[in-house]
């Protein structure tokens, strides 16, 4: 089974068709990258997936199950999305405890206390972190919430857009190792939007190459390695990124 | 090299917090030929405060102090507000890093752009719409004539940061100090408008101080590299022996990045206690 299945996924936003035909399977465990320029369509892939994109046609399906159009609360246990900005996505005025107790009180959670201790040590927070509000924590801090947020439900898959590029290289390095070991500890699938090519390197074993809300390429991320993309787009992309192809 | 264009001397930028001032930078000094020195470091760690003061853009409370700043010979900060008017933009400009928020949102860019020409120089109307086209070519704007009638929501970010850096070079400058100026970019969007003002500052034989975060973006595009960390200057060499860097957290931050080639299984962190009291 595998854990996210996209076939032939057209999404608009009005009138305006942003992504077309877009068709990849992810398997369980897998980490796998969508990578393009801006308005290439990748982060509206995983919005349609979390459902914060509601026009969409095609299929869609996470670990085997379809994705409807509609709210399904079922399918905030088993995927989860985590955000670009850390400064944007978590809310001024909850403490860390709100924003980490908040799901499991949707769900009908208990023991809300230890789960929430649980997960400040799996992000490697240190307690005295629970009863700040955002403004009181540095922008890696406040990623690590939100990924602790993401986790508390304990979800199989997880949308990560663009998780560290509002970040400085020191404080990415941290988080992508969260990330990672995160990965390894809890069996978690990773669908992750970036355009540091770098970056999948390190955290992914293959990518899509989306251009103009369309896959051109899906490549093992030892591509990056020696270049060896078939598409021309891919490899523009792979030069502007300072990598060197060896024939 | 010759009289330097710019020359700082113990560079000191305050602000007030509950518990006393804090000073952000701490005594930086360095001196700016007609080259392009790099200036890298973390978040808070002063680097873009150091080009904030330069152009006497901090604001009170908080406090800039330095025992010399002069830029082509003449002590910045005892000029009156109004010769500093004449000098940022002319003299000296900025760009700052995300065109989206530094743009008027309410005028074409033509006209931003000839405004920020007509804020230093006398010229005609029709003299003024040539030099406006004529740096909107420079900085590889195809059809300049269509795109000057455009307003910024109808260009790209990358469309932007051009139009930023036409506006900023139209004066003719001798100095740009460049915050960030691809942050807000795609990759492959950077490499264009980073070679973009590399060529004019070349072409110009301008100054260019480049603040970034990004060690390997700032050793391609500079000749002198300063890692600044905490408001003091931790490490200071040519960009080409950026590799041979000995300071710790100068180390630290290159590993930190993932390469291309990346096969390492964990990337290594800062370790903070390092270098305190260093």
């Amino acid at each position: 089974m595998s854990a996210i299945s996209l076939s032939d996924l057209d999404i608009s936003y009005g009138s305006a068709k942003v992504v077309e035909g877009v068709s990849f399977d992810v398997a369980e465990g897998e980490s796998f990258a969508l990578v393009g320029e801006s308005g290439s369509g990748k982060s509206t892939v995983l919005k349609a997936i979390a459902g914060l994109a509601p026009d969409w046609t095609g299929g869609m399906s996470v670990l085997g199950q379809p994705r409807g159009h509609r709210p399904d609360r079922g399918f905030a246990r088993r995927c989860q999305m985590v955000f670009q900005d850390p400064y944007g996505s978590l809310h001024p005025r909850k403490t860390v405890d709100t924003v980490l107790s908040e799901p499991l009180q949707v769900h009908g959670l208990g023991n809300r206390d230890a789960r929430v201790e649980e997960m400040l040590r799996a992000v490697g927070l240190d307690r005295r972190f629970r009863f700040r509000y955002p403004h009181q924590l540095s922008g890696g801090q406040r990623q690590r919430v939100a990924i602790a947020r993401a986790l508390m439900l304990e979800p199989k898959v997880m949308l990560l857009d663009e998780p560290t590029s509002a970040l400085d290289v020191s404080v990415q390095a941290e988080i992508l190792n969260l990330l990672k070991r995160l990965r390894a500890e809890q069996g978690l699938t990773y669908l992750m939007v970036t355009h540091n090519l770098p970056v999948v390197g390190f955290m992914c074993d293959r990518m899509a190459v989306m251009n103009r809300g369309r896959v051109v390429e899906i490549a093992p991320a030892t591509a990056l390695h020696d270049g060896s993309f078939a598409d021309p787009y891919s490899r523009a992309l792979y030069a502007a990124s300072g990598g060197t192809a060896h024939d | 090299m010759s009289a330097p264009l710019l020359s700082v001397e113990d560079l000191r930028v305050s602000f007030p917090t509950p518990t006393g001032r804090v000073e952000v930078v701490k005594g930086l000094s360095f001196d700016l030929g007609r080259e392009r020195l790099g200036i890298v470091g973390e978040s808070g760690s002063g680097k873009s405060m150091t080009g904030r003061a330069i152009l006497r853009l901090v604001r009170a409370p908080g406090r800039v102090e330095a025992r010399r700043l002069e830029f082509e010979g003449t002590e910045i900060q005892s000029l009156s507000e109004r010769k500093m008017r004449d000098l940022r933009g002319a003299r000296i400009s900025m760009i700052m890093q995300d065109p989206k928020f530094s743009l008027n949102p309410v005028m074409t860019v033509g006209r931003q752009i000839a405004e920020a020409l007509q804020a230093h120089e006398r010229l005609d109307r029709r003299a003024t719409r040539a030099r406006v086209l004529e740096m909107l070519e420079a900085v590889r704007i195809n059809e300049p004539e269509r795109v000057a009638k455009m307003y910024p929501h109808e260009i790209s970010g990358g469309m932007g940061q051009r139009v930023m850096i036409a506006m900023m070079l139209i004066p003719r400058p001798s100095l740009l100090i460049a915050d960030e100026p691809t942050s807000a970019l795609d990759v492959s969007v950077q490499a264009q408008v980073l070679d973009l003002i590399d060529e004019l500052v070349r072409d110009h034989g301008m100054g260019l101080i480049l603040i970034s975060h990004d060690l390997n973006l700032v050793s391609r595009y500079c000749d002198r590299i300063m890692v600044m960390n905490a408001g003091r200057v931790v490490e200071s060499c040519a960009a080409a022996d950026l590799r041979h860097a000995e300071h710790p957290y100068t180390r630290g931050l290159l590993a930190a990045v993932p390469r291309m080639h990346e096969t390492r299984d964990s990337l290594p962190v800062l370790d903070r206690s390092d270098w305190s009291g260093t």
